[in-house]
């Protein structure tokens, strides 16, 4: 039933093939050596072949079979072509014909097996010479003749429905239009613009009093509104399309799971914008096998509860509000309220306090969570394995809402709204510095307006950066004014702020106004502005002038409080407050034993919680992964207090405070995060104690203040020594000319956390190795200006650099090379693009030398 | 029209045919009358913070969002007296359309093939790169501007404006 769309696609396709296919053969037949012509008509017919086995229609099947290995020869020059053998191909192309007729007609090929024809095409293909003498002399006497296809006029006898063939065009193609898709995205640009257009004479028209005018613009605003619609339309496509696999999914997952499934799919028609169809394909999927897997019981298990055996699964489409509305409903068990809660205490994602606070509803939603779902792979295309947080993201992602009810023993429905369209979206109008901008409502999460005294108060400000306490929680916030650099505006009484969400963070927006919300036409900058990560596109307002429309993530980016952008002004900001702490903002937390540990607020790059589950170990050491890094944990409790238990086990999630170093981040584990406090503080006592630099007096409290350098360190030597047998953090000098060889060389050694200089010639490299302690060095042969060994010539004659060794990299390996670079004194000699001998050489001899500038020192151990 | 006189290959395509002419300060420019989609008084424009310098704004010029470059922010030109509006000269380019901002706009002219010469030299390197080169006129110099260059705000000027 619902493959019969896709056999009316199929219907449509091939007939038009098939004429083309006709003329095709005729021009052939001209030119028998045009190779492109050849395979043109040997991919249509494979094609239709391939259909054909897809809808088992197997006469079709077997026809078009012989008729490709008969083509597939001719195409390759195994065979000339002779006018018996075009006249044989059109043959094909009308019997064909006569089948697609007959499925058209009445849903199936027909009695007519065409075994003649089949049989001929067969020995066509077998044996070159025989082909003629059979089709002249009729050896089989078929019914079949009408070999000549003047594109399909005559009559095929041996069709059931003659009529219907040939000359008279297929009822399939007459009620169809195939039209290009670029056409119609065209079409779809051009009515948003008469949108626009109507806006415009529509605001025009009000500030005129005319009759005429009036009457006028009423009708272009109805006819526009129509156009609009109808334009719409045809970018639509029914969302049984995306349904008419679903009886099979259900069928094949109620076998295998031995369950009785009917499937009930109402709203058929109910139509959707092409592209939001594709996105939606892939999350309807895994909500059904969903519903199948996890929803419907076992027939057994609902005799008991008194049901039907058989379990019912509905889905449901319609439109509401200009949008389109799918549920996913089972008459199942129902969610376990109680169950996803220990699900998501087990799995590590909430506490068991913070569970019980929540509502039902929000236990349901927990199902949508990241890490609560069981599969694990979340890339898989075809709608398997993809987790009920993709589904929300993805769905999301267009603009949709997903909702689960549940009924216990009554069963689960889940409920998606999507937009008709992405083309015109809904946005939020805002001002700022004088200028329109629109935000796309998906981003939106809330607006805040702080009036009165309390407006300068609530935004409150954590060493100059603004922070907005809601709800409780600290939100980021950023001034569009200022990341736009525009004209700040008068201190006013009402500050209004948007509150964002790019990914999964949020932030707020201080604006100058917020206007209204209106749905706009998105259209792309010029090039010239590509570069501008801060807007999304422009849209035209009602007054005719160009609003800029703002990418949440860019602008988030931009200010800083989505990245690491300031990591740099960070580690400047390092250097200096390690000097004076004390007039820093400090952060409290406690840590093991130690109840008032602190750090200077200004190094803190973020705080996380990361659910236990989420912490996983690589070589030995704790990490987890974050914004697609890999971020090493520090134990805090276990490097003050070499001994103890890495972490306080009942702590779930784990308070994990960032710091960032140059490009690496760390993630330092403490018990609780306790405040920030600002107070003139200084160090009473210097610590003698490994990762403390002292202690001070915070909010009249001894309070212990954090060697941050020394944790930095300590995890780098933890992650990299645990990571690979030589101890990482080591300095290595790459000595080579070209900077392109230098940039391959070096990111090997990065990718194993080697710590590299570079030098471009032997005087840089000696003045790299006076500034700095150096491990091993790297040196390519041809190093200028007198060669690698020259350099190893005048390490060796300073005793300090006697001992580094040095390993040769030339372009090519062989036993003399390697025989003489050993001899002139090298350690070791290597092909400079080999990349993993190089790595392992550089390896061995950095394990073989103490590192100079660091002690190793690992997690937890105490020196 | 065409002269007698060969002219190196390399700058045939770029000598034939008329000119669209219009001042910047007091340089007189001229493109290929092909290339110019239409021009326009001076129209509202809304302003794009953190771009590029050179880019004056965004006009809605039917519905299309077309990207004004000022031409003598583009040339390093000393800005424009304060009363005195610009005129969108709006040309197509492989990148869409994009509106010139130019002082005022001249007549179309018939050139002389005979009369082109490549840029000077010594021509400030903000302009070199967007001067294909000059007709000598009776009376003035027609300068051709390369608009696909004048568009192409590479990453130097995007830089520059940062």
């Amino acid at each position: 039933m619902q493959d019969q769309d896709v056999i009316h696609e199929f219907l449509v396709e091939s007939h038009e093939n098939l004429s083309r296919l006709d003329q095709e053969i005729v021009v052939l037949e001209k030119q028998p050596e045009d190779a492109a012509l050849l395979a043109s008509i040997f991919r249509t017919i494979h094609t239709i072949k391939g259909t054909c086995g897809f809808f088992a229609f197997s006469t079709l099947e077997r026809i078009t079979h012989e008729a490709e290995s008969l083509l597939s020869q001719l195409r390759d020059g195994k065979r000339k072509l002779t006018p018996s053998l075009i006249s044989l191909i059109l043959e094909t192309v009308d019997s064909t014909r006569t089948v697609l007729a007959s499925i058209e007609a009445n849903g199936e090929e027909g009695p007519e097996r065409f075994e003649n024809l089949v049989e001929r095409l067969r020995q066509a293909a077998q044996s070159p010479g025989k082909v003629e003498s059979q089709t002249n002399s009729d050896l089989v006497p078929a019914p079949l003749t009408k070999t000549q296809g003047e594109s399909g006029s005559g009559e095929t006898p041996e069709g059931r429905k003659p009529e219907k063939n040939g000359a008279k065009p297929s009822a399939a193609t007459d009620a169809n239009i195939r039209v290009g898709v670029g056409l119609l995205d065209k079409l779809m640009d051009l009515v948003g613009e008469l949108v626009l257009t109507r806006n415009q004479i529509l605001q025009f028209n009000t500030e005129r009093e005319d009759a005429a005018l009036n009457a006028t613009s009423q009708r272009l605003n109805l006819i526009t509104s129509e156009l609009q619609e109808g334009v719409m339309k045809t970018r639509m496509q029914p969302i049984g399309m995306v349904w008419n696999s679903l009886p099979r999914v259900v069928r094949d997952m109620a076998v295998s799971l031995g369950k009785q499934i009917e499937l009930e799919m109402d709203g058929t028609g109910t139509e959707l914008d092409r592209t939001i169809i594709e996105a939606i394909k892939d999350p309807l999927v895994h909500l059904v096998r969903n519903s199948c897997d996890h929803g419907i019981e076992p027939p057994e298990v609902r005799t008991q509860a008194g049901k039907r055996a058989q379990g019912k699964l509905t889905l449901r489409a319609y439109h509401e509000g200009g949008q389109v509305n799918i549920e996913i409903g089972d008459d199942g068990a129902g969610i376990d309220v109680a169950r996803v809660k220990q699900k998501a205490v087990e799995k590590g994602l909430l506490r068991p306090e913070q569970v019980e606070k929540l509502s039902d509803r929000e236990v349901l939603n927990l199902i949508f969570l990241p890490g609560f779902s069981t599969a694990q792979t979340v890339t898989n295309v075809s709608g398997r394995g993809v987790g009920m947080d993709v589904v929300k993201s993805n769905i999301e992602k267009i603009g949709g809402i997903v909702d689960v009810f549940s009924r216990p023993g009554e069963g689960t429905t889940v409920k998606l709204k999507i937009p008709l369209t992405l083309a015109i979206i809904p946005g939020l109008v805002i001002t700022s510095g004088g200028e329109r901008f629109v935000i796309p409502q998906v981003s939106l999460l809330e607006l805040v307006c702080l009036e009165g005294d309390s407006s300068e108060k609530r935004i409150e400000h954590v060493h100059g950066t603004p922070v907005y306490r809601r709800r409780g929680s600290l939100l980021p916030v950023a001034y569009l004014n200022e990341v736009l650099g525009l004209k700040l505006s008068e201190q006013a009484d009402v500050v209004s702020m948007v509150v964002l969400q790019a990914e999964d963070r949020q932030f707020g927006l201080v604006v100058d106004g917020i206007n209204d919300t209106q749905e706009i036409v998105v259209k792309p900058l010029g090039k010239q502005l590509k570069g501008l990560t801060v807007y999304a596109g422009a849209t035209i307002m009602g007054d005719g002038r160009v609003a800029l429309i703002l990418d949440v993530l860019g602008i988030g980016e931009s200010a800083g409080v989505l990245t690491e952008s300031r990591e740099q002004s960070r580690a400047e900001a390092e250097q200096k407050s390690q000097a004076r702490i004390e007039q820093k903002r400090l952060l409290l937390f406690r840590a093991g034993s130690f109840d008032r540990l602190a750090v200077p607020l200004s190094l803190v790059a973020r705080l996380e919680e990361f659910p236990r589950s989420s912490i996983e170990h690589a070589s030995g050491c704790p990490v987890v992964q974050y914004r697609n890094r890999i971020l090493p944990l520090v134990p805090l409790r276990s490097l003050l207090e070499p001994g103890t238990p890495s972490h306080n086990q009942a702590s779930d999630p784990v308070q994990v405070i960032v710091f960032n170093n140059n490009n690496r981040s760390v993630g330092v584990v403490v018990d609780e995060i306790l405040d920030v406090f600002e107070e003139a503080v200084t160090i009473r006592q210097k610590s003698t104690r490994k990762g403390l630099l002292g202690s001070g007096v915070v909010g009249k409290r001894v309070t212990d203040f954090l060697d941050l350098n020394h944790i930095l360190q300590a995890s780098a030597e933890a992650w990299f020594e645990g990571a690979d047998g030589p101890a990482s953090g080591k300095n290595i000098l790459v000595a080579e000319a070209s900077a392109f060889s230098r940039g391959l060389i070096r990111s090997g050694l990065d990718m194993e956390g080697y710590r590299v200089r570079e030098a471009a010639n032997q005087n840089e490299a000696i003045r790299r190795m006076e500034q700095e302690p150096i491990d091993v060095v790297v040196a390519a042969q041809d190093l200028p200006p007198n060669g690698g060994a020259t350099l190893l010539e005048a390490m060796r004659e300073r005793p300090e650099w006697k001992q580094i060794p040095v390993l040769a990299l030339a372009d090519s390996i062989d036993p003399v090379q390697s025989t003489a670079a050993q001899a002139a004194g090298f350690q070791d000699c290597r092909a400079k693009f080999e990349r993993e001998a190089m790595l392992e050489s550089v390896a061995r001899l950095a394990s073989a030398t103490v590192s100079t500038e660091m002690e190793p020192v690992c997690a937890g151990e105490e020196k | 029209m065409a002269s007698d006189i060969a002219i190196p290959k390399f700058e045939l395509k770029q000598t034939s045919g008329q000119f669209s002419t219009f001042f910047v300060a007091d340089l007189f420019f001229g493109v290929d009358v092909h290339s110019v989609q239409e021009v326009l008084r001076f129209q509202q424009m809304s302003h794009v913070p953190k771009a590029p310098e050179v880019i004056e704004g965004l006009i809605n010029l039917r519905g299309q969002i077309v990207t004004a470059i000022d031409m003598r922010r583009r040339l390093k030109l000393p800005p424009r007296a304060a009363d005195q509006e610009p005129t969108n000269m709006v040309v197509r380019t492989d990148e869409g359309a994009v509106s010139l901002l130019v002082d005022e706009i001249g007549d179309v002219l018939d050139v002389d093939d005979a009369t082109y010469e490549r840029p000077p030299e010594n021509l400030d390197s903000a302009a070199r790169d967007l001067i294909r080169g000059v007709y000598k006129l009776k009376d003035r110099l027609l300068l051709v501007l390369d608009t696909e260059r004048t568009v192409n705000l590479t990453c130097e000027a995007l830089r520059s404006a940062r």
